[in-house]
């Protein structure tokens, strides 16, 4: 009865108490949000890449050879010979290897020169596969593949044309040599989805006429030409590789990073992840931080609410007091009251936060390649909202103690 | 001295803080089922001594017997958990909780002293039956306490005071509240409950006028002493 009585104070006071709800509610939803967008934008980063042991470049950084070889932003600043390409492809620990050849670009997309292996062996997601969304893997030398992404700005469909600038934000094109697209990826929330990927040899081709960056003048090779000529390239900008145990790949790096004849890195992909992560996700913690501030903000609110409730509600807690309440029963009112406030904000922000993200699923995975996951609340959600409710009993504690003393004091009698 | 419900004895208190006001009262009681009026003017601590009766707030020094119970000996718990066996109190207005209804406000004293409850048999339809002995229309039963008139909110008070039958109603100046008839009628109503279960009655007032329907009146001067010293 006590607590029937409590919801019917609260709810005469229906107006106040619904802003404070509300505003624990969105401030929850935010937080709750953030950190939803947070795991998810992790998720998908760290995804980007699985099932590749090592990647291999010149040596730099690890972080630059991870940004210029898989988000295919930056350049490398030196490339890898095919001479020791071949010499890591041929370590015995070396089950596979795929070259990634770097340099090009079509309109804003990354150009990438590889192998028929890369759409075996390049995974994200936990090990999930590329997969063709429309027509086949590139078969002729001026075939190309292109991403989800490129094919919807552009609006390429199967057999449209491609040129192919040299160099990169370069006006520059490679009329000679248009490509054909072959074969269109499906949606994956990786850089894949931003790119052009040829084969080595159409790398090798594009720049059959070209000399250092400059055409050559009055050149210009037939494509048949072309295509009886040796294409083996001379350079890779970089390489995946998968290695057949564990153990062994520890030693492959070694072997790698030990290389006599050229300067060399290789990186372990989730090592070099975690480390961009630890940069990239500083905005995010921050933002993280902001959002619980505004919980606390919210849960301040609600103290002040109640607060400034005591006055007009001494008539109250003395009536409480003449019928035989004592006056931790009227501080347990108090609380009780918050609590339910609290949960009542809690629970309405993680609706809220359902339906945002039912709206939000689609929008964010097509816009940002963020996949937020609708799960029913996991246990760091739920400690969030105990939490918050937590949270909320503790300051409730400043005016109940208040209401407490008020009330010893009082006794029954209230002066109007 | 068994038949007393109320007791005090060598009482003095004083009011904490800036304006001093300190209260002695030698000797007082009230016997089984007698009704007193208590009168004396504004400030003269009337509602201070029903507060050290029931126990709200506790003398410097003496004596208060309730029933044969010394309560200044009690711990604070037990004193509120001993008012809500013991007293029914009816206040001067707004006795009632706005937002509970009707019958939330008559129960409520029942939920602090398990005792009492037990003596209200069936609660619910001691609420309705004292409802309707206090005259109140039927359907008042679940209505909100803030949609009735003045004259029965203070009926509703009575109601309260009455369930489980206590051994003493304490009210303050519970007509100043009222119009000359409705007075009339309050009162009327609340000796027929009084004297049909014996209970004794402290009312508080400062108009001498009701004084002829009471067993007794008091004047606060004869039984007290104040004191006052402006700081
Ligand atoms: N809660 C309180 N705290 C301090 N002083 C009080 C309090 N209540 C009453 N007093 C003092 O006690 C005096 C008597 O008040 P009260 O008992 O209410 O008189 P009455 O009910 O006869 O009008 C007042 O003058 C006031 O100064
Ligand atoms: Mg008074």
């Amino acid at each position: 009865m006590i607590l029937r009585l409590a919801i019917a104070s609260l709810s005469a006071r229906a107006l106040t108490v619904g802003m404070t709800v509300l505003a624990i509610a969105l401030s929850v939803a935010l937080y709750l949000g953030v950190e939803k967008v947070r795991t998810g934008a992790k998720a998908s980063f760290t995804d980007t890449i699985s099932g590749t042991d090592l990647i291999v470049g010149a040596r730099s950084g690890s972080v630059q050879l991870l940004l210029y070889s898989v988000f295919r932003i930056g350049n490398a600043t030196n490339n890898v010979t095919w001479d020791s390409y071949q010499e890591i492809a041929g370590h015995p620990a070396a089950e596979w290897i795929v070259p990634i050849s770097l340099g090009d670009s079509h309109r804003q997309f990354r150009v990438m020169g590889t192998t028929k292996d890369f759409f075996e062996h390049y995974k994200y997601r936990k090990g999930q596969p590329l997969e063709m969304s429309d027509g086949v893997i590139m078969d002729d030398l001026f075939d190309a593949v292109i991403g989800a992404d490129v094919a919807k700005s552009l609006g390429y469909t199967v057999d449209s044309p491609i040129v192919v600038a040299h160099g990169l934000a370069s006006f520059v094109e490679h009329k000679d040599q248009p490509f054909r697209v072959s074969g269109i990826l499906a949606k994956t929330g990786t850089p894949v989805d931003r790119t052009v990927i040829v084969s080595l040899e159409a790398m090798e081709a594009i720049h059959v006429d070209w000399k250092t960056g400059a055409r050559t003048p009055g050149q210009s090779t037939p494509a048949d030409v072309i295509r009886k000529m040796d294409l083996t390239p001379k350079t890779v900008t970089a390489a995946l590789v998968g290695v057949d145990s564990p153990l062994r790949t520890f030693a492959l790096q070694r072997y790698v990073n030990e290389y006599p004849k050229e300067p060399l890195l290789a990186i372990l992909p989730g090592v070099a992840l975690q480390e961009l992560w630890g940069i990239v996700g500083i905005a995010e913690t921050a933002l993280l931080a902001v959002s619980a501030m505004v919980v606390v903000t919210a849960l301040i609110g609600m103290m002040a609410t109640i607060f400034s409730s005591l006055n007009e509600r001494r008539r109250e807690m003395a009536i409480f007091r003449a019928m035989g309440a004592r006056p931790v029963t009227i501080l347990g009112l108090l609380v009780i009251e918050a609590t339910m406030i609290a949960t009542a904000g809690a629970g309405l922000g993680l609706g809220l936060l359902y339906c945002g993200l039912v709206v939000a699923q689609p929008i964010v995975d097509s816009a940002f390649g963020i996949w937020l996951d609708i799960d029913a609340p996991t246990l760091r959600e739920a400690v969030v909202i105990l939490a918050v409710v937590g949270a909320g009993v503790i300051v409730s504690l400043v005016p109940a103690i208040r209401a407490y003393r008020m009330s010893v004091a009082d006794g029954m009698m209230v002066k109007t | 001295m068994e038949s007393s419900v109320l007791e005090l004895s060598e009482v003095s208190f004083h009011w904490p803080g800036r304006a001093k006001f300190t209260l002695s009262l030698r000797e007082f009681a009230l016997e089984r089922g007698e009704t007193v009026l208590l009168l004396g003017e504004s400030g003269s601590g009337k509602s201070t001594l029903l507060s050290l009766i029931c126990g709200t707030i506790l003398p410097n020094r003496g004596t208060i017997r309730i029933a044969g119970k010394d309560i200044t000996r009690l711990s604070g718990g037990a004193r509120d958990r001993f008012r809500a066996e013991n007293i029914g109190v009816i206040f001067q207005q707004f006795n009632l909780l706005p937002f509970g209804t009707v019958a939330d406000n008559i129960l409520l004293p029942l939920q602090f002293a398990p005792g009492r409850r037990k003596r209200a048999g069936n609660a619910k339809a001691a609420a309705a039956g004292l409802c309707s002995d206090l005259g109140l229309p039927k359907d008042v039963f679940t209505a909100k306490a803030n949609t009735l008139s003045v004259g029965q909110q203070q009926r509703v008070a009575v109601a309260r005071a009455l369930i489980g039958h206590p051994h003493l109603i304490i009210a303050d100046e519970p007509t100043s509240a009222l119009d000359a008839n409705s007075q009339a009628a309050f009162l009327d109503l609340l000796f027929q409950q009084t004297s049909a279960h014996e209970t004794a009655l402290l009312m508080v007032s400062h108009d001498p006028r009701l004084a002829e329907r009471f067993d007794r009146v008091v004047r606060m001067e004869e039984i007290a002493q104040i004191e006052r010293a402006v700081a």
